[in-house]
């Protein structure tokens, strides 16, 4: 059950993971996510879907470690399971139901940041397999943080990389990237999609917003059953509440409420950083790991 | 004795209880019950039955207690029902069997549900597995959720020799028993464990962490999993909001969140990895059940709390017991009040509720006396956390994905009465997600005719 068959760590913070997930696997399209577990305590850990492979039926999951419940995932060994794993969670991307023909017509433009190059993936192949162009930006602070180039390559028409501290191509941020190829390069996008923390995507949605280009984003707020049963992820949109988890969790990034969201998010730090606190000193490598799992 | 009390049933010391998640009430022992028993009139016309959602042949289960025929009594209730632990710990017998009970018209009535509730204590403490499953008829039946309705639904179609797989989209079944009765109320280790490991036992399969509707379809069920029939139990799992000014602060919950947290997740546990806030003065809106749960949960986690409802005391949805228990346990009723406004400090967080008082106008369509705004009666109640609990409607995540099942304008699924049929061939559905949020035992009464619908649908076949 939930196998995990490999595991990758693809810099400080930053796992991949490819799990046995029939039941997801089997039906889950761009632009889902899924809810794992680790321990029978543990806590529900709403993840996007970075790739999928509907034969081997297995999903692979991109994440950070933020806490506890991250930090227990990321201690699991190839070969090891997971607890739990469901899904797929979320609507897909409105393009999966879109006409394949209107969509060749398009331009994507995907600015993806940190751990949002996972789900900018799978929906970047999507739209390469239909014959629809996509330009991808990965952002990221550092060099180390950019994961997945290769891949993403492989499906994307072109990939531009900026890292903050110019460690890796471009230095600067996604949007300065975006402003690079619209305004001086002059380049035409009909669509972006722009995945990764809040503020990247505020700052993204704000500059596309000014380019008159349409922009998707996918938020990733705090959630316990992921179909629409707690109302812990509430965000406003448009100025209406709506359920990241049933009602997205893509939305127009032009009409999301971030700062909103922000504060949402941290709802809970004080007692993340207490718990993350007490979970260090009780790891402190003397032990075995088991004992708090 | 005087035949016309109760023999009383023992229970935590209200301040005891107020600080600590054990169950409340402690039960009959046996000596105890057989008391209770010799109170029932043992009627020739035994109103009692007819007040059960399942028809549990009440009086020949308390004979049999009077006798010390505890296993006997446990074969009696187990031909009505699946989960008697649950039913008589949660039932609204007040209203239903003991309502009618005729020891009741000149006294107390009998302690029905105390003594349901010690037969199958009993059952589970010695091991006693009452029911059997049937032989196998080489029929698959899918039922979707595994609450009341579908554990019910289950162990019916089991019993009659049908192979039932139970998906749930939870990593626990139980649904509502799970996620939503607190543990002072339903222990799940103790109780609700148990009870479904009895239907297991019956060879029904579960597969949890399968969300019908995503993960697979009814049609692929049908049509690919090779399942004759399926039962739909999804419960009424979507929250409401009053779409007040400041809803959306940091520190208000709906109730199902609160209670998820503090149930599924078991956040008042210090080993549990998911948090929960509960400040240190909450104010919960409503008056049912699962405000009641809400209110006496955040009370264990130390708060001061507050119940705000519009109506009054008369009004209160929830069951006597639990206000009653609410009550000795500390929280503080604010009647005929209501909100209009959710006050927020610089960081968006809870710090308070302004409220308007309402006085009690005509009748309105429910017969109950509509609460009406006393004009310039606003004032402001400081709290750090609110929890809305206003009730519940179907989740459309199902319907939405399955071709030709009918809903109403509530969001419910049309199904027949008399056996669960809805408006697609094979898939039959009760509970919540038909009746709209009502009890666990409607819900159990759902299941046990859609079971009956399946069996004569599959038969005929």
């Amino acid at each position: 059950m939930y196998r995990i068959l490999k595991v990758q760590h693809l810099s400080e913070k930053n796992w991949l993971m490819e799990i046995e997930a029939p039941y997801i696997t089997r039906r889950c399209q761009p632009g889902q996510f899924l809810i794992v577990r680790t321990g029978e305590m543990g806590e529900r850990i709403p993840l996007t879907i970075c790739d999928y492979d509907r034969e081997k039926e297995t999903v692979t999951i991109v994440f950070q470690v933020v806490g506890v419940s991250t930090a227990r995932l990321s201690e699991l060994k190839e070969g090891e399971c997971l607890t739990d794993i469901v899904g797929p969670l979320g609507r897909p991307s409105d393009f999966v139901n879109e006409d394949p023909e209107e969509l060749r017509k398009m331009h994507y433009l995907f600015v993806c940041g940190g751990v949002g190059i996972a789900p900018v993936y799978p929906q970047v192949k999507w739209l390469s397999r239909h014959g629809v162009k996509c330009d991808v930006i990965m952002a990221a602070r550092s060099r180390d943080l950019i994961f997945y180039e290769e891949q993403m390559r492989s499906v994307a028409e072109n990939v531009f990389i900026t890292t903050d501290d110019g460690s890796y191509g471009m230095k600067g941020v996604g949007t300065d990237m975006v402003r690079k190829l619209v305004s001086e390069e002059g380049r035409h996008y009909d669509r972006c999609v722009a995945i990764g923390p809040v503020i990247m995507m505020k700052f993204t949605s704000l500059c596309t917003k000014e380019l008159g280009i349409p922009t998707v984003v996918s938020m990733n707020p705090i959630m316990i059953d992921g179909t629409g049963m707690c109302g812990a992820c509430r965000i406003v949109v448009d100025g209406k509440v709506k359920f990241a988890c049933v009602d997205g969790p893509e939305f127009d990034g032009h009409l999301v409420d971030y700062d909103l969201a922000m504060k949402r998010a941290r709802q809970y730090k004080e007692e993340e950083t207490a718990a993350m606190h007490e979970y260090e000193e009780h790891h402190c490598g003397c032990c075995d790991r088991k004992e708090a799992a | 004795m005087d035949l016309t009390k109760r023999v009383p049933v023992r229970e935590q010391d209200p301040r005891a209880r107020a600080t600590n998640f054990d169950e409340v009430c402690l039960g009959y022992d046996e000596e105890e019950a057989v008391a209770e028993a010799s109170r029932c009139l043992n009627c020739r016309n035994p109103l009692c039955q007819q007040g059960c959602p399942v028809s549990i042949n009440i009086p020949a289960f308390i004979r049999q207690i009077r006798e010390g025929n505890f296993e006997a009594a446990a074969d009696v209730i187990a031909q009505a029902s699946a989960l008697p632990a649950i039913c008589g710990r949660v039932c609204p017998q007040e209203t239903q069997c003991e309502g009618k009970c005729i020891r009741g018209i000149k006294g107390e009535p009998v302690s029905i549900g105390k003594l349901e509730r010690f037969v199958a204590d009993w059952a589970r403490n010695n091991d006693y597995q009452a029911a059997k499953a049937g032989e196998p008829n080489g029929k698959k039946v899918a039922i979707v959720g595994s609450g009341p309705a579908g554990l019910t639904c289950a162990g019916d179609l089991a019993l009659m020799g049908y192979q039932v797989t139970v998906f749930e989209a939870f990593h626990q079944p139980g649904g509502v028993l799970v996620y939503g009765i607190p543990e002072f109320r339903l222990p799940k280790d103790a109780v609700v464990k148990p009870e479904i490991e009895k239907i297991r036992k019956l060879g029904v399969r579960f597969e949890t962490n399968v969300i019908v509707g995503r993960s697979i379809t009814i049609d692929e069920l049908l049509d690919e999993q090779g399942y004759d029939a399926v039962f739909i139990g999804t419960g009424a799992g979507l929250p409401k909001f009053m779409n007040i000014p400041g809803e959306i602060a940091n520190g208000v919950y709906s109730a199902n969140e609160f209670l998820t947290r503090n149930n599924l997740m078991k956040a008042y546990r210090q080993d549990s990895d998911t948090p929960i806030r509960c400040g240190k003065k909450v104010v919960v809106v409503g008056g049912g059940n699962v405000a009641m749960d809400a209110a006496r949960t955040a009370l264990r986690l130390g708060a001061e709390t507050h119940i705000v409802y519009r109506r009054s005391e008369a009004e209160l949805p929830a069951r006597r017991e639990e206000v009653h228990h609410a009550r000795e346990e500390g929280v503080i009723f604010d009647l005929l009040q209501n909100p209009i406004e959710i006050l927020t400090d610089e960081n968006d967080w809870v710090r308070g509720m302004k409220v308007i008082k309402m006085e009690l106008g005509e009748p309105d369509a429910s017969g109950r006396r509509r609460p009406v705004e006393v004009p310039g009666s606003e004032y402001v109640i400081d709290c750090d956390t609110v929890i809305m609990s206003l009730g519940t409607s179907p989740n459309p995540m199902l319907t939405s994905t399955t071709q030709g099942l009918e809903v109403n304008s509530h969001g419910c699924i049309i199904a027949r009465e008399e056996n669960g049929e809805t408006t697609r061939k094979g898939v039959f559905a009760g509970g919540d997600a038909v009746s709209g949020a009502a009890t666990v035992i409607l819900a159990m009464g759902a299941g046990k005719t859609a079971a009956r619908g399946i069996d004569e649908y599959l038969s005929g076949k």
